[in-house]
């Protein structure tokens, strides 16, 4: 197919570019929507609940699931010896000896990392069944700084590979050391960029069943590609491809590349379906999906350019280190080397210097999300522009404009291989200034400031690669293994039309949409080619690979429906018409480029001869025999189609990573209020180049979808983890995203270079605004300030720091007196405290020692058990906000030096998450017979409890830890130690939580 | 009433205007009980605490969060859901302007912002964007950036509006 490359005809209905309405959005909106959770399943379907770590790094010891296998409804524990049983690690994409099981199996290296599933009759009976599964853990040393991390001395994800970079590799293009060594100038920049995800609405489902007499696997899942990853799959399950069928359901609620990582789950659930002997269903929830589903992959970044005394950069050095969390999860590194060719973005750099790591932390694994790589690219590149313009006393508009590649000049072959395939950057510029009134922008500026107002303008240049490259992946590799491995590359797209015995048409594409309108799209394509109504085109989008076209690069990623797929329905489409035209032709004995097709009918340019399509298409079924010789009957075509641009890298690693580049410019003009820190996006202007657009409808779609998330990124959004690796953003209230109130809507412009490269002139163009908004807004932010270091999310609380304003004091009486502030982060807890005991140390110290005591005064002990000297094993049920958790702890009191000071230590764990602490405790004897007790105390929680609950922990540990030693008064005798007016509401809190 | 955790009560309500039943235990969610028991799987679950207001169905008319109700809670009253908005005739007004508008991609959202806005529309005849924005900020969406959402509000609120004028005149001239 490739030498076929026609260039679509001005068709008779223009469907092709026109703004239809969404042919998917009646059934969406009467909610007749199809989704994974609303399928029916069959009867006797088990429904599963996933138990996870607490602890972002651990060894496994035991696993005890008796109890859970004795309650009603529950009917089967996977665990990790199943695991190795059945399966084997994921493959990844370099070569280093560590393993990645769809469960753990001796260590758990993230908090939220699987490690056993419950199949019960019910959801909430799996859920119940998980708070009674015994792990005994022995935790780890973590490495949750990727910075930290790379160090020798850092604790050891994988201990085979001896370091925690998993993948190094240096580029080297032009002349490089040349050009910084002659350079006038050179600016250089660090800049860190954060974890975050686009968090579709709808989470992970899978359904799955295993076939014991074929041994093959039936799943259906929300995933959305790449289908390479179903080679991954087979891999883990030990199967041939054939014996996973994996399935898509009609409507998926959103992915934005999230939906990749759901592939371990299928794994798993396969598993689990085969362990429990009947059907399994998971649906993953919100908890779930921001703790352990995936992530945006959070990167450092030492970029430098060697500059001309005119702003003309003729170098770029990059030193980057992507944090890909706690196992290589394909299809990373893909991070890097999704932009690779085109680290140079809009400009013509021709010497380039690259040192890309890969480093592993206790962190949720990483992978697709809107943008791969973009952000991370852009932020650098885009910030560093702006301090070329600022250090050389430019205008950053002129340092941009100085350096774009020029127009003309395309097909471009960037310095590090990406074949730039059309666009006019330049005119493309000037277009943005002028329709989006950047001139008002500049009043406004100045205006502002002449009032001592924080006004800024941020300005961004971006490509927009779209397509990938499937051979991309392989640049991670040196020449020499790449020599070894076989070569990899290209990206086949694939389409299906079928022509039912009416005439009726019926289009399938194997692109697995999550919303974007892709059935709309192909229905405009074949409306155009075989002149018929679009409202009569039936398209289906579901994937099955046990009987649809597909192959590796099928899926929903890489913005490569409009270039790629839309690109092989129009190419079926033709296949049809040209089947058609010769039969029409042949019947009525005239030439096959007369025959036209229009209005549901067939006719012959410049005669009367004409008949209804349907008649026409009809007879391949009803009447094969008047068919010509040549003609086979039925009509059914699939269009399979790679683009020949896209080969594999080369022996000097250039790499054309996609096929696709539209070209982006933006600005925005920001207010930051100098009391509160907020920032007020005044105007936001995004001008692209994506080529020919199909439906600009939905190209605006995409613009202000990827924009709000963009957005997003820039002032809120980040998944954060404590020291102690715990993950602090599990909730929609902790990790908050952008709301109707806080997503302006944008100004946005077009401009249309037709590809040469796609059968319709179109690229892709879902995912720019996710690369290009973020630093547009920290350029706007850092304009504003006059600041060189900006990190994102910029929220109000950091922009206050960065502006210098203190944080007032706290109200007196409120709070935290006589606690000092938590050291070390995360959700380690210290403070100190006193209280005032009857009876001399030696009675307090006594009194303490005793088992009934401790138990009485322990909050929420429901059983002690002596287990050593001075160590029990303890039942406690523990309750912060609307969290309860019921904690399986060992408490020991050791270091005792009677009657003057011993420790009191505790750890547990439960299905909430994990806590430990100590409180060093001190007697002195005071007047009046009397002891007063001090204690320095140091908690940390982890697991569901400090993802879900961390900004209520500080003050709750102060609460509980002060209620032990309330009751030790209360229990001596004496009254409770005197509490001031909050304390005491707190702990009347407490109390209720404790009885409901 | 009193029922062991594990029990499963009858629970009967009206939902979109017919009498329906189903078993509950006492802790089922609302939305799981219309899901998955009564088959209306038009409301779909996003978080589950609250925050996202994908599942926000009308119940006695106001927008709630079907994640943070029990189904037992719902036992004799009125509940309506996305369901309730279009016939065989075709789709409400509200529901053509958010296909006009481009208001949704993957519709996993739309169904509980419809139901909000349903009753926003019944409350304020003549809202502000600011108050519009206001309502929709009680969910989330990932896939639109909100601008055809408020278009659509502010578009059907006119209408709403102008339709009702012969009708208060009629009112009028019968007095």
């Amino acid at each position: 197919m490739n030498a076929f490359k026609p260039t679509i005809q001005e068709g008779q209905s223009g469907r092709i570019g026109r703004r239809e309405q969404r042919v998917e959005d009646d059934a969406l909106l009467r909610g007749h929507g199809r989704y994974a959770d609303d399928l029916a399943v069959a009867p006797g379907t088990l429904h599963a609940a996933v138990l996870r770590s607490p602890h972002a790094h651990a060894r496994l010891v035991a696993l005890d699931a008796a109890a859970a296998l004795a309650m009603p409804g529950v009917h089967a524990v996977l665990t990790g010896e199943d695991v190795k049983r059945w399966a084997q690690p994921f493959p990844v994409g370099v070569r280093q000896p560590m393993e990645h099981w769809c469960l753990a199996v001796d260590k758990v290296r993230y908090v939220g990392e699987p490690v056993a599933v419950v199949m019960a009759e019910s959801r909430y009976l799996a859920e119940d069944a998980l708070d009674v599964i015994r792990v005994d853990y022995e935790t780890l040393a973590v490495a949750v700084d990727a910075e930290i991390a790379i160090e020798s001395d850092a604790p050891l994800l994988h201990e085979a590979v001896g370091s925690n970079i998993v993948s190094e590799r240096h580029f080297r293009y032009g002349d490089p050391e040349r050009a910084f060594a002659e350079a006038e100038r050179r600016v250089a920049l660090k800049v860190r960029v954060p974890r975050s995800s686009c968090t579709p609405m709808e989470c992970y489902v899978v359904i799955a069943d295993y076939d014991v007499s074929s041994g093959s696997y039936d799943v259906l899942s929300n995933f959305q590609g790449p289908y390479a990853l179903h080679s991954v799959m087979t891999r883990a399950l030990k199967v041939p491809g054939n014996r996973l069928r994996l399935r898509t359901p009609p409507d998926s609620g959103g992915s934005f590349g999230i939906k990749q990582g759901v592939f371990p789950y299928v794994v798993m659930m396969g598993l689990a379906a085969r362990k429990a002997g009947a059907p399994v269903k998971w649906v993953e929830d919100r908890l779930e999906h921001l703790q352990g589903a995936s992530s945006s992959t959070n990167r450092v970044t030492e970029i430098e350019a060697a500059v001309t005394a005119d702003g003309r950069v003729t170098a770029l050095r990059w030193d980057q280190i992507d944090d890909c969390g706690a196992y290589l999860r394909a299809p990373e590194p893909a991070t890097f080397y999704r932009m690779h060719g085109n680290l140079t973005g809009a400009y013509a750099i021709r010497h380039l210097a690259v040192r890309n790591r890969v480093v592993l932390t206790n962190k949720t694994p990483s992978g697709l999300n809107r943008g791969f790589g973009g952000p991370q690219v852009y932020f650098a590149l885009e910030r560093l522009m702006q301090r070329i313009a600022i250090e050389l006393d430019l205008e950053p508009l002129d340092v941009i404009r100085r350096n774009l590649i020029p127009a003309g000049s395309f097909p471009y072959r960037a310095a590090a291989g990406a074949l730039l395939d059309s666009g006019d950057y330049p005119a493309a510029v000037e277009q943005g200034i002028r329709e989006g009134g950047l001139d008002e922008l500049l009043a406004r500026r100045e205006n502002a400031r002449r009032e001592g107002r924080l006004y800024g303008i941020g300005y961004t240049v971006a490509v927009e690669p779209s397509i990938s490259n499937m051979g991309y992946i392989t640049t991670a590799m040196t020449p020499e293994e790449r020599r070894k491995a076989g070569p990899k590359n290209g990206a086949v797209s694939t389409a299906t039309i079928s022509i039912g015995p009416l005439g009726d048409i019926t289009a399938h594409v194997s692109s697995t949409p999550q919303g974007q309108g892709h059935r709309t799209v192909v229905a405009q394509v074949i409306a155009e080619v075989l002149g018929v109504p679009l409202e009569s085109i039936s398209v289906n989008v579901e994937l099955d690979t046990g009987k649809d076209a597909w192959s590796i690069a099928s899926g929903n990623y890489s913005s490569r429906f409009s270039g790629a797929v839309a690109g092989a329905v129009y190419l079926a489409a033709l296949k049809v018409r040209e089947r058609l035209a010769g039969i029409a032709a042949a019947q009525w004995d005239v030439d096959v480029e007369r025959v036209r097709f229009a209005a549901s009918r067939v006719l012959v340019e410049d005669s009367e001869l004409s008949m209804p399509f349907a008649r026409l298409a009809g007879a391949t079924h009803w009447a094969p025999g008047t068919l010509p010789d040549n003609e086979p009957g039925g009509l059914r075509e699939t269009a399979f189609w790679s683009p020949p641009e896209l080969a594999a890298p080369d022996d000097s690693d250039l790499i054309n990573s996609s096929l696709c580049y539209g070209f982006i410019f933006d600005y925005c003009g920001v207010e930051i209020d100098r009391i509160t820190g907020k920032l007020h996006l005044d105007r936001y202007v995004t001008l692209h180049d994506a080529g020919r657009m199909l439906n600009p409808d939905l190209v605006d779609g995409q613009v202000r979808g990827a924009f709000a998330q963009g957005l997003g990124a820039a002032l809120m959004e980040e998944f954060a983890y404590g020291d102690d690796g715990s993950f602090q953003s599990g909730t929609f209230a902790d990790y908050l995203v952008p709301t109707a109130v806080e997503v302006p809507e944008p100004v946005i412009l077009h401009m249309e270079t037709p590809s040469p490269f796609t059968p319709l002139g179109a690229k892709g163009v879902g995912e720019g605004n996710n690369m290009s908004t973020p630093v547009c807004v920290a350029n706007a932010a850092a304009d504003a300030l006059g600041l060189k270091d900006i990190e994102l999310p910029l929220t109000p609380a950091k922009l206050r720091t960065l502006i210098g304003i203190e944080e007032p004091p706290r109200p007196e009486g409120v709070g935290e007196e006589g606690v000092q502030p938590a050291s070390g982060g995360g959700s380690r807890l210290t403070a100190s405290d006193s209280v005032e005991l009857p009876g001399d140390p030696q009675t307090v110290f006594d009194t303490l020692l005793d088992p009934e005591t401790l138990q009485a005064i322990i909050p929420g002990c429901h059983a002690l058990e002596l287990t050593g000297n001075n160590a029990y094993r303890a039942d406690v049920t523990v309750g912060v906000g609307m969290i309860r958790a019921r904690f399986d702890a060992r408490v020991a009191l050791s270091e005792l030096v009677p009657p003057h000071s011993l420790q009191l230590s505790g750890a547990g764990t439960s299905a909430m998450g994990s806590a430990e602490g100590s409180a060093r405790i001190r007697l002195t004897e005071i007047e009046g017979g009397r002891t007063r007790l001090d204690y320095d105390y140091d908690a940390a929680v982890g697991g569901k409890v400090a993802s879900v609950g961390g900004r209520m922990l500080q003050s709750a540990s102060r609460m509980i830890i002060g209620q032990i030693f309330a009751r030790l008064a209360q229990r001596m005798g004496g009254a409770a130690p005197r509490l001031s007016l909050w304390q005491r509401f707190k702990v009347l809190f407490a109390g209720r939580g404790g009885r409901s | 009433m009193h029922a062991r955790a594990d029990q499963r009560i009858r629970v009967t309500l009206t939902l979109n205007g017919r009498e329906r039943s189903g078993y509950a235990e006492p802790r089922t969610q609302l939305c799981d009980f219309l899901r998955h028991e009564l088959g209306a799987t038009g409301t779909h679950v996003g978080c589950e605490h609250g925050v996202c207001g994908a599942c926000t169905v009308r119940v006695d008319g106001r927008a709630s969060r079907s994640c943070l109700m029990l189904a037992v809670q719902a036992e004799g009253r009125r509940l309506d859901t996305v369901e309730s908005l279009a016939g065989e005739e075709g789709l409400s007004d509200l529901q053509q302007a958010f296909r006009r508008h481009h208001a949704l991609q993957c519709g996993f959202c739309t169904a509980g912002i419809l139901m909000s806005c349903e009753e926003f529309l019944d409350r304020v005849a003549d809202p502000s964007e600011a108050q519009v924005r206001d309502m929709l900020s009680g969910h989330l969406c990932r896939c639109t950036g909100y601008t055809g959402m408020v278009q659509a509000v502010l578009e059907v609120a006119r209408t709403r509006r102008e339709a009702a004028v012969p009708d208060s005149q009629q009112e009028n001239n019968d007095v």
